[in-house]
């Protein structure tokens, strides 16, 4: 792929929080980038700094106390970062739009689906009542919404789960953005629904040829949507490749504990693998590189060296030159 | 992957819809005591306006303020002695509803008279305290954690030196101080000043000091506020005034502000952390869009509740201000005055004394019934629930 069809690239974000004690690490140097009409996957444990990558993106980190030390977000030709509030609140929403991991809060208690669909398009288009009723209709029925008329004058404690959910990508499909980011879309819904969700989610990119960054922690969900992987870990990026590179042939530790720890038919009846250890405190990490008192492959210079992104070809790479140089005695 | 929604959905059967107002009849009817508050409060909206119609002009229909000496003191129900009237000093009904007072003028029209002003002054210093409220809650909620910084306060100083040594006709330096300011304000809106904290003089860097939280400095204008015997303070500025009944209605709105403050406040900063802000704020709604449509409305019922009680408090304030003689000028008949006349002829004549007590209860009872049972309507959650 040529580089001009880049729609986002994040170049070495530093997102800190300040709290009382040492500031929060929560992004440590993280560069990714989004190619238009691909899906791409930030795959990591809970507190790993997904979520806090996502809201950075829109600018959605409060600060205080938080704050985007270092780096840029670059998208399609402009640096986000340097962007005022009225300029950022034309690009949220219109031109980059985001599905929250809760759908049960996400909407407004007091307001009808109708009204919120409604000030989605609003906020970013001049369109006359009735050209917005039947838009709002027609966003419904993209989503999947039975007999849409009568929802839109529900209140969300009227839909179940899986609806809202629905409504909240119909909110962020509405004025047809560049980029869709899900931040967990599926997490608190039930199996059933996250299937339907995903497809959704799936034909909708195909159809409007946009591009979805998907943050998520389950990796049989990455494997059916993305293109593109990121393994993120403790606010860094572990390894990064396209799909079959980082399922067939993982090279960073985490990543194969992970995969590792994934139930499947053939390990049917045998104890599942889990990582020793816990994920470190984000104000606190170990000196070096972050996941060796994990790792099983650690040798001392892991505990002094911040390990360098090695290079394994065709976009693949991972944070792992003890496994690297392995590789390579080995061939 | 071929996804089209007849895969997933077949048509659900019809479940039975009630419309709005059924659902408001529902709630209604599960809540008595609130209903019968709605209906004390129409009724006395009615007689507040009829009343207005039947006791102003020149020649009114009930005339609050006909003198009648030899009818003084009369009981309720009491005939008038056609006798010793004349054709225009006999009270439309034909009766004395409510008895008539020490200079014999009938209660009744005072009664018509004093429920506008009851009414206008419960809803006028109502209205002017939840709005101040509302927006001094909502910033202090919203924003909170922003902090003045050292220019705001200084320009601010500046601003109101200016003002003030133009009042006091130092014309030259007012205007001086007033140019330098809205200068200032002018470049900072520019725009050109957002760079990074690193690369700033010495002088801007201490411009920019961030000195005290927006919280901080109103919640603290708030206790200083609630620090003051309010009715003292009243009487005060009552005193210092000329006494009318718009002066009242601002001066009670002015200083009831405080406890709405607070409640919006504390709406605000647990809603700001709700998961539906954040996804307003990535819809790309503005600050002001989120506070006052998206934050607003799930704040509401609390203050809303509080603001009836409030009206019934401020009925009993101005009440309270008349019976001590400070309220509305004596001609123009309150419910506080009616009362504060009657209490010396409380043994001969307790109908001047108890009628007017008893309106004052029954409306602020029913503005509180009525309050509660507005609560449980506003929630669409417990509208379900019912």
């Amino acid at each position: 792929m040529t580089s001009n069809n880049i729609l986002l690239s994040v170049e070495n974000l530093k997102v800190y929080f300040q709290g009382n004690g040492a500031p929060v690490r929560a992004v440590d140097g993280i560069s990714f980038e989004v190619r238009q009409k691909e899906t791409v996957c930030i795959v990591g444990e809970s507190g790993c700094g997904k979520t806090v990558t996502a809201l950075s993106i829109l600018g959605l980190v409060s600060t205080p106390p938080g704050e985007v030390v270092d780096g840029k977000i670059v998208f399609s030709g402009q640096n986000l970062l340097t962007l005022d509030e009225r300029k950022m609140q034309k690009i949220r929403g219109n031109r980059i739009s985001m599905v929250f991991q809760e759908p049960l809060t996400s909407l407004n208690p007091v307001f009808t689906i109708g009204d919120q669909l409604g000030e989605a398009v609003r906020t970013h288009r001049p369109i006359a009542a009735d050209a917005l009723r039947r838009y709002c209709i027609q966003l419904l029925n993209d989503v999947g919404i039975p007999s849409p008329e009568q929802r839109l004058g529900d209140y969300p404690h009227q839909l179940s789960g899986g609806q809202r959910q629905r409504v909240m990508i119909a909110m962020a499909l509405s004025c047809d953005p560049d980029l869709m980011i899900a931040d967990e879309p599926t997490t608190a819904l039930d199996v059933t629904v996250q299937a339907q969700i995903l497809g959704l989610l799936q034909t909708i990119q195909q159809k409007r040829s946009m591009s979805l960054l998907y943050i998520s922690h389950d990796l049989g969900v990455v494997s059916t949507i993305a293109h593109q992987i990121y393994v993120m870990y403790a606010g860094i990026i572990a390894e990064q490749g396209n799909t079959d590179q980082i399922f067939l042939s993982p090279h960073h530790p985490y990543t194969q504990g992970l995969l590792a720890s994934l139930p499947s038919l053939s390990k049917r009846g045998k104890r599942l693998y889990s990582i020793p250890g816990s994920v470190p405190n984000p104000a606190y990490k170990p000196e070096g590189c972050p996941f060796h008192p994990r790792c099983p492959h650690a040798i001392l210079t892991c505990r002094e060296e911040f390990p360098e992104m090695c290079d394994y070809g065709k976009g693949h790479l991972a944070r792992c030159p003890v496994l690297f140089k392995n590789k390579k005695e080995r061939n | 992957m071929n996804m089209d929604k007849k895969d997933f959905y077949i048509e659900p059967p019809p479940v039975p819809k009630r419309t709005r107002m059924q659902e408001l009849q529902h709630v209604f009817a599960q809540n008595r005591l609130a209903l019968l508050g709605l209906l004390i409060f129409i009724l006395f909206f009615c007689c507040a306006v009829t009343g207005l119609f039947l006791t102003s002009g020149s020649s009114p229909v009930c005339d609050p303020s006909m003198v009648r000496l030899q009818e003084k003191l009369r009981p309720p129900l009491a005939r008038p002695n056609l006798e010793s009237l004349k054709p225009r000093e006999i009270p439309a009904l034909g009766v004395y509803l409510m008895g008539t007072d020490d200079l014999g003028r009938d209660v009744f029209s005072r009664m018509l008279q004093g429920a506008w002003v009851s009414l206008t002054v419960g809803f006028v210093a109502v209205g002017i305290s939840v709005l101040i409220g509302i927006f001094m809650g909502g910033i202090a909620g919203y924003f909170g954690q922003k902090h003045f910084r050292m220019d705001h306060i200084l320009f601010t100083l500046c601003l109101v030196l200016g003002a003030g040594l133009i009042i006091v006709n130092s014309y030259v330096i007012g205007t001086v101080l007033l140019s330098i300011c809205s200068a200032y304000i002018f470049y900072s809106l520019s725009g050109r000043n957002r760079f990074k904290k690193k690369d700033l003089p010495f002088w801007k860097a201490i411009l920019r000091r961030n000195t005290i939280s927006v919280d901080t400095l109103i919640m603290r204008i708030v206790d200083i506020m609630l620090c003051f015997p309010s009715f003292f303070l009243i009487l005060t500025v009552v005193a210092l005034l000329p006494a009318s009944i718009y002066n009242i209605m601002i001066v009670i709105g002015l200083t009831s502000w405080m406890g709405t403050t607070r409640f919006v406040r504390a709406e605000f900063l647990s809603l700001r952390e709700q998961d539906f802000v954040a996804a307003a704020r990535a819809l790309g709604l503005g600050n002001f869009r989120i506070i006052f449509r998206h934050i607003m409305p799930n704040a509401v019922a609390p203050v809303l509740v509080s603001a009836t009680i409030g009206i019934a408090s401020a009925i009993l304030t101005e009440a309270g201000l008349s019976f001590l003689g400070f309220g509305v000028p004596p001609p123009h008949a309150t419910w506080g005055n009616i009362l504060s006349n009657g209490k010396n002829f409380i043994f001969d004549a307790p109908w001047l004394t108890f009628i007017p007590g008893i309106a004052i209860l029954i409306v602020v009872l029913s503005f509180n019934l009525f309050g509660e049972g507005l609560r449980d309507v506003l929630n669409p959650k417990l509208r379900e629930r019912h």
